[in-house]
Order: C-alpha cells, then structure tokens, then sequence
C-alpha cells in the first residue's frame, strides 16, 4: 500500500485532502506543524494555523478517519526562515510574500523530507492546484476553482517537490469541497476560511513589526518622485507600493507611495499614473520545470497573489534574474513580492521583484525587439 | 494499517494483569464503603485496606504501619520532599537538600521548586559517564545544615541501578533521613529497605501490571514528616483523602504477583535485552547503549544514535507499529537534548537521538526479530534526510 502524508490543519481542505486520499485507499498519516506565533512559549502555539483549537479538529478528523496523527514542532524553524525572513525583507524596503518561502522551506523541505524518512511516496496538502505529468516531467497547474486557486503560492516547487506532491482538492470547487467535507461527516465542514499571516497576533503587520523589529521605526523624510521632501515618514517598514492613506502630507492632487528607498531611508510619493509601472527586475527566478529558458518568452504575469494575470514578454538573463516588461502597466507592482508566470493553466515558475521602472530601459527594449525579429 | 503491533515501552506503563482486575473487581460494586466509616461497609472495606498494607508490607520487610498509600508515584515523591524539608525546617535542622541531577521530574522539579519558591538549598550530584552517582560525592556534598537525600533507586531513562545501599549507609551515619525513587525498581529490583537502608521510598503500581492512579510511600518509624497534602486523618494523617480501597488492592496484589515471578522473569528478560542491545550495536552504525552496561534494569535497553532526532525516530517507528520512547520527559520537537543524557557528558549530536526499549511480560524474540529488522532501516532513513538538510 503507498504510504501518503497529509499536512493536516483543522481546516476544511486539508481534512477533505485527508479523506479523499482514505477513500482512494493510499497508507494515510496525518501530520500537523506547530508554527511559531507571538506569545511563543506560553504552552500552546499561538499561530493561528495551529491553535490548540485547530489540532483538537485535526486530531478529531484524524480519529473519524482512522489515521495515525501526529504534531510535529517546527516552531523554531519556521521562525529562522519565514518569520526573520519577513522581518528583514521590510527592513530592506520589501513587501515579502511569507506564505511562499513557507511552502518551500517548511512544508515542501521540511516536512517533505521527514515525510519520506518515514517511507511515505507522497506529501499531501489541501492547497487548491494540480499536478500533471507529461513526458515524464511534472507541471504544476491551477486548481480548478478560479477563486481559490493556490497554484500562486506553489510556484516554489521544483521537479523533486511535485514527484512527491499530492494536492488532492485542486480538482474540485471549494463548495465541492465543502460538500465532500459533509458527506465523509467531517467536523470541520463549516469552518470559516482563514486569512492574514498566520503568525501575526492580530493580523497588523505594522503592530507586529513594532514589537519585532523596532529598528524599522526610523523615521525619514517623505518625498516627491522630483525629491522634493514633502513630510517625514514613520519608518519605511509601514509604508506599501500604492498606499494612499496616513501619508499625513496635503497636496493638490491625491498621493500614492510609489518608491521605497531604503538606502535613502525615504518613502516616495506621486500620483496615480506614477504608480503606474510596467517593467521589472526578478531575482532567485525559479522554473518549475528545472530548465532556465535562454530566449524572451511570452507568459500572463501574477504580480500579487490576488492579482489580474497581465500579459508580458519575459526576459531571462544570467545570475537567475529576469526581466518582466508587461503588455499594460499596472499599479501595485511592489518589491518583495513574487511574480508568477503562467502559460495557460500551467504555472511556469517566479521571481521576486526586485527593482520596478515606468517603463522599461532602452537596452531592454533593444534586447526583445532583437529576438522577436530573429 | 501497520502488520504488527510491538509495545516496547514498559517503563512508560505496562498493562493491568487480569488477576490483578480480577482481584479488584469486588471493591468497585460490593464492598464499595468508605474505609474511614465505623459501619460494616466500611469495616470490609477496612479490612482489605489492612490486608493490602500487610502484604506490601512483607515485601518491603517493613512495619504495616510505615506503609502511606498514594495517588501516584510523583504524589510519593512530593510528598517525601517536602514533608521531609519542612519537617525538618520546622525542627531548625537545616536547609539544604541534596538530590541526583538524573532524578525523575517527580524529584526534580520539587528540588526546584524547594529551591526557588521557598528558600531552601540544593546540591545536584554528579553522576558519571553511565549515569551512576558516586558515593563518594553523597558524602562530600553533606553540610551541617543537610536535612534530606534523595536518590533514584533505577534510571527510568538509562537503566543504570545506583549504589543505594551504599548511600543509604553514608546518610545513616551522618543521621540524615535518606529517600530512593523505586518507581523504576518496583517489581523487579530487591525491595527490603532494611538491606537497601532507606527512610523513604516511592512505588507505583501501573510500572508493574498494576492499576494507574495508585502509590506507595514508605516511611521509616520516627523519620520527620510534615503531611502536605492535609485534610481528614486518613493514612495516619500523612497522606489525607478518601482511600482508593480497589486500586491500592491491585497494587498490593501486583506486586505478590510480580514478587513471585520475579526470578524467572527476570533472566528472561535479560536474554532478551542483550540479544536486542546486541542485535542494534551490530547493525546500526553510530549507536551507543546508554546507561551501565551491567548494572541495569534486566528489561531496559537505551541507546542514541548519532546525527537524528530521537523523537523522529519515534515516529518513525510508531508508523510501523513499534512504540518506543525517547526515555526523557518530551521536549516536543525541539532539539533539546535530554538533561540526563548532558549529565552523562553525551555531546549534543548524539543525546537528541535518543531511544528507550523496555521489555515486558509480552515480549517475545519475534517481537526482537521485528525491532532490528525495522530499526537500523529507520535510522538510516532518517540520517539520509538529516545529510542534505541545508
């Protein structure tokens, strides 16, 4: 019988995860992380992806499934690689995506390996994507409900990874989901959905910062995109591409944050169509496939994770960077945060956005006019 | 799902021997009094109490009436601690207590707290690469002021049997009351504390074949006592609650039974043991056995492997249907190696591996066949993880 782990939550999509793959008669154990949360330390987690609450539930689908359960502690881990991470990507004027260093690291190294250290073939999650093989390569694709789609935030994954990746409810709607949930007579059936960054208190990044990372308090001068000083800022760390609100400054027209110059400690500002941007620099790109392309290629572009897909030329180039030059600028395209490149349903890989421009440099634009002749 | 099931984990619990439900039935519905009541309810139920004390007693090779029956074998040790140091206080002899740094939380932690919240002084011993205390240090660390010492009779995590004897004499001579933790020892180890030479002494009846929720504390005629759990003068006023007349009888019926059968039981399980130390040192690289060679619990087998998490292994090994455990009290998840096995001078990369077999009736040579087959590949499934880990 293949042996399967499932990352169990308490919530409704891994528990329906776990039941599926039941049913379908895999080796079932269920394994649940302990994150690290504010308050660590006080017994319980804290993070709200593992309440005690949360593996009461898990541990109550594991027994209605017969399933082995077991929590394992990653707190300590978690907090090195995802909550530090996040802390000094806005120290360094970044706005991070915590959620996919997490999948990466935690749950698709992590928990992958002590998953096969205990002679499982799969590592199961309730994330809402799917996984084709074609030629012998795995492709990552969307899940099939286009409003919960996690394929995002999976982008991560590598050929090792998805060999080894089951995600059992991308086929289905979460009201399917649901249904299902219903029907196995979960416990979990009703459970509202959960947001925010799980390890935040109360879901305020800022608040969390100040009480993690007090040095992001520095306050710095507010300035037009002509560097005229405009204000004084209360910190980078509290300021976000296309903010609007709290900038404290008056002015003729409304005022967006546009730039976040940490170098200069200064939050710049301009209007609406400043903040529109159309061209960027990717970092650590990563392609699902193992294969780093050498031509510009087309793809749609996920510039956040609740984000339109723009259309846009890729452009790869030496040290795992990318240039993205998309078909329509857009406003909100933030450093730190990943871009996802899709063809179609299948996810190609990312990158993380480095550096934004209006448009894009001159040799940029040579570069792709060059290769769409040839 | 698993093939098998292997329960190697007696020194966690052990099952109640159907004799010993047997023998306790009767307490829960028909001779149900109240031993503190005047009536004949309560006179039956009285009696068996007696009886109970009587042959716990025999064992112990001490006065019925030195004999508190308890909760558990942590209430034992709490109850010996602090009913001894403040006794003692109260007397104006002293403030210092002197324990084993590999003691039982039970111990510990009470230490710690005698320390922390109420003043008073406390020397950890030292013990060795095997987790022996040396006498010699017992006799070094005694000050003036020492009230209370109290030494664990076996390791529940490494096995080793201590020199009790030889502490016990020391203390004697020094006048100062002398307490082992037997938790470990009971039902297998000899437990007449004449010839131990101990004051005070903790057993629980779940360690062998006897119901959980059930202690005993003995307590040498004359050594200062101050109850801290007050109330009713149940148990001559040293241990005050309405008295578990059914649980206290399986324990008593426990250890006859485990009495009885010890000899024999014990050279089986020792054949068994050192086929399993054995069969793992030969075919696990990296593994040491943890404890004293020698002298040890004849059911215990402790090792650590080098380069894995203990509590992994666990894991590991429960998903193939063998229970184990890491031998220390869990520090979930967290690479915090064990206190004990830090004691014994195991660096960091070997104590977090920790694992502890403990045989019992149940155990077979199949039930051995199936841990060294299963084991050495666990192991190295896991070292391979650890290896690429970044």
């Amino acid at each position: 019988m293949t042996r399967v782990v499932v990352a169990m939550s308490g919530g409704v999509d891994s528990s329906v995860a776990a039941a599926l793959l039941v049913e379908q008669g895999y080796e079932v154990i269920g394994i649940m992380l302990r994150l690290w949360g504010e308050g660590e330390g006080a017994g319980a987690s804290t993070n709200r992806c593992c309440t005690l609450e949360d593996m009461e539930l898990a541990y109550r689908v594991a027994d209605h499934l017969g399933i082995p359960f077991y929590v394992l502690n990653v707190a300590d881990f978690f907090k090195k690689t995802v909550v530090d991470f996040f802390i000094a990507e806005y120290l360094a004027g970044r706005t991070p995506n915590p959620c996919l260093r997490c999948n990466r690291l935690v749950r698709f190294d992590w928990l992958l390996r002590r998953a096969l250290a205990l002679g499982a073939e799969y590592l199961a999650t309730g994330h809402y994507a799917r996984v084709r093989v074609v030629d012998g390569r795995y492709q990552l694709l969307r899940g099939v409900d286009p409003h919960k789609d996690q394929s995002y935030v999976l982008a991560v994954l590598g050929q090792h990874e998805l060999r080894h990746a089951m995600f059992p409810v991308g086929g289905y709607t979460k009201e399917e989901v649901r249904a299902l949930a219903r029907r196995f007579g979960l416990p979990v059936a009703e459970k509202p959905e959960s947001q925010d960054l799980c390890f935040l208190a109360d879901g305020d990044y800022r608040a969390f910062l100040r009480r993690h990372a007090p040095e992001a308090l520095r306050p710095g001068p507010i300035k037009d995109t002509r560097g005229r000083i405009l204000g004084e800022h209360q910190g980078l760390a509290f300021y976000t591409i296309g903010q609007r609100r709290g900038l404290g400054i008056a002015a003729g027209v409304p005022l967006y944050v546009v730039d976040l110059d940490p170098v200069e400690n200064a939050v710049i500002v301009g209007t609406a169509e400043e903040l529109g941007r159309r061209s960027c620099l990717l970092e650590g790109v990563h392609f699902v496939s193992g294969e780093f392309p050498s031509a510009p290629f087309r793809a749609t572009v996920k510039v956040r994770y609740r984000a339109r897909e723009i259309p846009a030329w890729i452009i790869p180039m030496p040290d795992r960077q990318a240039r993205v030059v998309l078909d329509e600028p857009i406003r909100g395209l933030t450093p730190g945060q990943a871009a996802v490149m899709y063809d179609g349903e299948v996810v190609l890989g990312l990158g993380i956005i480095m550096r934004t421009e209006r448009e894009p440099p001159p040799e940029v634009m040579e570069t792709l006019a060059a290769s769409v002749l040839a | 799902m698993a093939v098998r099931t292997v329960y190697m984990d007696h020194s966690a619990t052990t099952p109640v021997d159907p004799r010993v439900v047997e023998a306790m039935l009767p307490y829960f519905t028909e001779v149900y009094g109240n031993s503190a009541s005047i009536h004949r309810f309560g006179r039956a139920a009285a009696k068996a109490l007696e009886e109970s004390r009587r042959t716990v007693a025999a064992i112990l090779g001490c006065h019925p009436t030195e004999i508190v029956f308890t909760g558990s074998g942590t209430e034992s040790d709490n109850l010996a601690l602090r009913g001894v140091a403040f006794a003692q206080r109260r007397a104006g002899r002293g403030n210092h207590l002197i324990v084993s740094s590999v003691e039982h939380h039970a111990v510990l932690n009470t230490a710690r707290q005698l320390e922390e919240v109420f003043g008073f002084e406390v020397t950890y011993l030292p013990v060795d690469e095997y987790g022996m205390v040396n006498p010699d240090d017992v006799g070094r660390a005694i000050r003036k002021d020492t009230v209370l010492i109290s030494v664990m009779y076996a390791s529940n995590e490494v096995g080793t049997i201590q020199p009790i004897a030889e502490i016990a004499r020391i203390a004697r001579a020094k006048g100062i009351p002398f307490h082992t933790d037997a938790v470990q020892a009971g039902g297998m180890l000899d437990l007449d504390v004449n010839r131990l030479g101990v004051d005070l002494m903790t057993l629980s009846a779940h360690k062998f074949y006897g119901p959980k929720g059930v202690g005993v504390l003995y307590i040498r005629q004359g050594t200062p006592y101050l109850p801290t759990i007050t109330g009713g003068g149940h148990e001559r006023g040293r241990r005050a609650g309405t008295v578990n007349v059914a649980g206290i009888v399986g324990l008593a019926t426990a250890l006859r039974l485990a009495q009885e059968s010890r000899e024999s039981e014990n050279a089986r399980l020792r054949r068994l043991r050192d086929r399993l130390i054995q069969g793992i040192l030969e075919r696990v690289p990296d593994a040491r056995l943890t404890g004293h060679p020698t002298e040890r619990l004849p059911h215990h087998a402790s090792f650590v492997f080098k380069g894995i998490n203990g509590e992994e292994l666990l894991l590991a090994l429960d998903v193939e249907g063998i229970a184990a455990s890491t031998g220390s009290a869990c520090t979930s998840g967290r690479a915090e190696p064990s206190e004990v096995l830090v004691a014994m001078g195991l660096p960091h990369d070997w104590a977090i591996g920790s694992l502890r077999l403990t045989l019992g009736k149940s155990s077979t040579d199949e039930d051995i066949d199936y841990v060294l087959e299963v084991l050495p590949r666990a192991v190295a499934r896991l070292r391979e993880m650890q290896a690429v880990e970044v």
